[in-house]
């Protein structure tokens, strides 16, 4: 327990060890300390910002989505009104085209009606002349009487 | 801790392996016998707090010249954790924070390099004086002269080197802060009040604060690890006991180890608690050399 030079020299050795670290060694670690503390306080800033970009996003993509959707059911609306529309032009374009058919057929029905009839005619016409002379074979002459048959005939 | 054997060649008897222990391997080649010689060092307590300080500096450069801010190793975060402590013990205490820039430095250095004195503490007590013993016999000296005391922090001259080196400090920043007007004012002015019949009884309580103050400083640190060392070493001394060959040595060696284990665990609380106080004592007189009373 006895003091002796020891203390001034442990004195200065405190002094310089104190003045060193002062000097190299405080600085360097205070300044990666406020350093770091600046990054992380930057990367919590920039959480938040990415934090609010992406609500910002997502709102915007549910946005999208929903005008999608209507645009979309629109055009199905759409699609499926032209469709009805197609199907009943089509239907009376073929409404008409059947028409024009049947009087077509009616037509020629008629007209083959008329053709049949017409030889009918000249058919009976014939037999008639036919059984004239078979019944009158001398007293009608068929150049003299052809007159009078053509007027039978049309009265068929 | 665990000892070499206590009992020499020499039979030393425990009171003398005490008493060798606890002498300083000094310049003279002999005890100190007067209280205060100046022509003698101690030169195992100046080693040890040499090595100690440089070892302290060393790791601290090491850090701060690879400090990164981005993610940091072990040792820097350890570091860091240290950093950080004291640099909010230094801003709350001291409000100058030009101060701060030589004060907060000091304190981190005062705290790691007193936590290292102290934390020789924890090396077995006859590891390094048997070392010391070995290498002084061998140059031929007498071992019984061959002294070692590895904690620098248990000499009264360590830590009143500290304690008296904080007071420059104060004196300095008393200077500093209030000017050498302001300082002669408030040493003559307070406690009592400016009053010139009160003068005389200012100036002597001022005095006495001061030398009380830097005494208890150095004295609660050096008292503290002294009791501690003189503690390891009687529990090295029941160890001693195994020559006895008996049950009562075995059962005295079986005590020093619980009782080393037991004591070196309590010790790590010790040597952290008193580089704490001492540095939260340094900063705190240094931040009364800034307040003005």
């Amino acid at each position: 327990m006895n003091l002796n030079s020891t203390l001034i020299a442990q004195l200065v050795v405190f002094l310089i060890l104190a003045w060193f670290t002062m000097r190299f060694v405080w600085p360097p670690i205070m300044k990666a300390l406020d350093e770091r503390a600046k990054k992380i306080a930057d990367g919590l800033a920039a959480a938040d910002r990415g934090k609010q970009e992406l609500e910002l996003a997502s709102k915007r993509s549910a946005e999208a989505l929903r005008t999608g959707k209507e645009k979309s059911a629109e055009l199905l609306a759409q699609t499926e009104k032209r469709a009805a529309q197609i199907i009943e032009e089509a239907k009376a374009q073929a409404k008409v085209e059947a028409d024009r058919v049947i009087v077509g057929a009616k037509a020629e029905i008629e007209q083959e009606t008329l053709r049949a009839r017409e030889s009918l005619r000249d058919h009976v016409a014939a037999l008639a002349v036919a059984g004239a002379e078979k019944i009158l074979r001398r007293e009608i002459d068929a150049r003299a009487h052809a007159e009078l048959l053509s007027a039978l005939k049309q009265d068929l | 801790m665990a000892t070499e054997e206590a009992i020499t060649e020499h039979a030393l008897t425990p009171g003398e392996y005490i008493i060798h222990h606890l002498t300083h391997l000094n310049s003279a080649g002999e005890k100190q016998t007067a209280i205060l010689d100046l022509t003698v060092f101690n030169l195992d307590t100046l080693f040890y707090s040499l090595t100690l300080g440089l070892l302290t500096v060393f790791l601290l450069a090491r850090v701060a010249r690879r400090a990164t801010s981005g993610v940091p190793g072990r040792f820097q975060a350890a570091v860091e954790i240290v950093v950080e402590m004291v640099a909010d013990q230094a801003k709350g205490i001291i409000q100058h924070a030009n101060s701060c820039l030589f004060v907060a430095p000091l304190a981190l250095t005062v705290f790691i390099w007193i936590f290292l004195m102290n934390a020789m503490d924890l090396l077995p007590v006859d590891l390094l004086p048997k070392i010391w013993e070995g290498i002084y016999t061998t140059a031929g000296g007498d071992p019984r002269n061959a002294y070692q005391r590895v904690v620098a922090t248990a000499d009264l001259n360590g830590t009143l080197g500290l304690s008296i080196g904080v007071l420059l400090l104060c004196f300095w920043y008393n200077v500093k802060i209030k000017g050498l007007g302001g300082w002669a004012h408030e040493l003559i002015s307070a406690p009592f009040g400016a009053h010139w019949a009160l003068a005389p009884f200012n100036l002597a309580m001022q005095i006495i604060e001061f030398i009380s103050k830097t005494l208890s400083h150095g004295m609660r640190l050096f008292g503290n690890m002294y009791a501690g060392e003189l503690i390891f070493m009687l529990i090295a001394l029941m160890g001693s006991a195994w020559a006895l060959d008996s049950a009562l040595g075995w059962g005295l060696w079986i005590g020093q180890v619980l009782a080393g284990t037991v004591w070196a665990i309590f010790h790590i609380l010790i040597i952290t608690l008193q580089a704490f106080v001492f540095m939260m004592l340094t900063l705190i007189y240094i931040g009364q050399a800034h307040e003005s009373h």
